[in-house]
């Protein structure tokens, strides 16, 4: 296997398990790379590549600007908040305006589940799928396996669960679908309001308490509670939800095994993870948002391949 | 059809790869301020050839050396018919003021001689950088690159192919004949 077999990084649903292997081969020579004394390669210095943010984002908008500047790639930054969006111009028009001035690939986030599909079905650029909506974020996916590949060497086998607000998460779903092509045992736990109907679909364990999910996990990937996706209120306070999902020293001191603790960001301290968690030997948070550049150069650079 | 013959056999293979040792050591004595870098994939072959070497008949031992990826440099990433996949690369050596020799099989157009020369700039700034390579095709040149230590040149034309079989141990040149 020396080629992706998607042209477009839309979602890991797309994805074969291949590709994802692919990915991670090449993400460990950029990871190399950006540990150098010069963490610049040319590999990219004839594509020119545009940053289309709909939504708000720091890690991801950071992560992907620099992998694209370390390979050496023409950036251009979008955001909808100083756009003529406001002034309503559709998507595929402001997108196409930019294709104009011969830009190759696209990375788009957009607050619509499915905009990445869309727009790669409509214009003549690679996309890359940043996060849409609740639907998917496949590069966050492919970092935080990346990360468990990296602590345990390999990540069929092992039990990860993935707590918190399941039903607004695209990360959620995005780790679901590469966690579950890779073979590792994969399980949700939090308030049953938060959960999707068609977690039976997907094949995943549900834990509704957090001391038997934490028990039978290697690794927990905690996410945050996202206020602004919930149009109705779905649990009665962010203190009773911490009270029962958030995790503290005192809950890790209780079990019988070391577990990993990842987080996608932006952590909400107090809520889902205390800072004596999120700061502790057992948080990897720090190493997914190194993996993070690599793995988003690892994408950048095998699409840019693809004729 | 294909239509191959040897230019070195297994035997002759092993006089040029102890013969190329013995320049590297008349040019670098007890090779303390040198590094020997193989380009990945080939050139791992010959280096580990010439470290055996090097180790067991001139008791040369402790020699630094890595394997340096070049995929990232390549100038044809984009125009080549198939993706350039990273290989593995090794380099926990310093560079810094160092003889550098580069190590590969087949000296063909120089282009990846080229690349190489980008990629080991961020391991330090060398004192010098030399080439070692066990065939030049000396009329193949796209760039004014030449080499320092050469086991064999041959003249062949573009649509031959130079193979170092490393299984069997012998050099051959391939020529695709589509009659």
């Amino acid at each position: 296997m020396n080629s992706l077999s998607v042209e477009h990084m839309l979602g890991i649903k797309y994805l074969i398990k291949d590709d994802i292997n692919l990915i991670f081969k090449t993400a460990d020579n950029f990871k190399k790379i950006i540990n150098q004394p010069i963490k610049k390669v040319p590999s990219l210095r004839d594509v020119t590549i545009a940053n289309l943010f709909f939504e708000n984002s720091t890690r991801t908008k950071l992560s992907f600007e620099l992998a694209e500047k370390r390979l050496s790639a023409d950036v251009i930054n979008f955001s909808s908040a100083s756009s003529s969006v406001k002034k309503g111009e559709t998507l595929l028009d402001t997108v196409n305006n930019i294709l104009a001035m011969k830009v190759d690939i696209v990375v788009m986030r957009h607050p619509n589940p499915g905009a990445s599909v869309f727009l790669s079905r409509n214009i003549k650029a690679k996309i890359i799928n940043a996060g849409d909506g609740t639907h998917e974020h496949p590069t966050q996916a492919l970092l935080d396996s990346y990360s468990i590949r990296e602590k345990y060497g390999i990540v069929e086998g092992k039990k990860i669960v993935i707590i918190g607000d399941i039903l607004h998460s695209r990360v959620a779903l995005s780790n679901i679908y590469c966690l579950k092509k890779l073979g590792a045992d994969v399980g949700v736990c939090g308030p049953s309001t938060l959960m999707p109907k068609y977690l039976d679909s997907l094949g995943v364990k549900h834990f509704s308490n957090l001391n038997s999910a934490l028990n039978w996990c290697d690794v927990a990937n905690v996410l945050r509670i996202q206020l602004e996706r919930q149009d109705v209120q779905l649990f009665p306070s962010l203190r009773e939800y911490s009270n029962v999902y958030g995790i503290n020293k005192n809950v890790l001191d209780n079990l019988n095994k070391n577990i990993t603790i990842m987080h996608p960001g932006p952590i909400n301290r107090g809520v889902e993870l205390t800072s004596d968690v999120a700061d502790s030997e057992h948080s990897i948070i720090l190493d997914q948002v190194e993996n993070g550049v690599a793995i988003r150069m690892a994408v950048l650079y095998l699409l840019s391949l693809k004729k | 059809m294909k239509n191959e013959r040897q230019i070195l056999s297994s035997s002759q293979l092993e006089i040029t790869i102890k013969r190329l040792c013995q320049q590297l050591i008349e040019s670098h004595s007890d090779f303390s301020e040198t590094v020997l870098i193989s380009l990945q994939p080939r050139g791992k072959h010959l280096l580990n050839n010439i470290l055996a070497i090097l180790s067991k008949e001139f008791n040369c031992k402790n020699i630094s050396s890595g394997d340096l990826d070049i995929s990232f440099y390549r100038d044809d990433l984009r125009t080549k018919q198939l993706p350039v996949i990273p290989e593995k690369m090794n380099m926990d050596v310093s560079t810094e003021n160092k003889k550098v020799v580069l190590v590969d099989d087949v000296l063909f157009t120089g282009r990846s001689v080229r690349a190489a020369m980008d990629a080991i700039m961020p391991f330090g700034r060398p004192k010098l950088i030399e080439l070692l390579v066990l065939v030049d095709r000396r009329l193949s040149r796209h760039i004014p690159i030449q080499p320092n230590y050469v086991g064999k040149v041959v003249d062949v034309i573009d649509s031959e192919r130079v193979i170092v079989n490393w299984g069997m141990n012998n050099v051959l040149i391939i020529k695709e004949n589509n009659e």
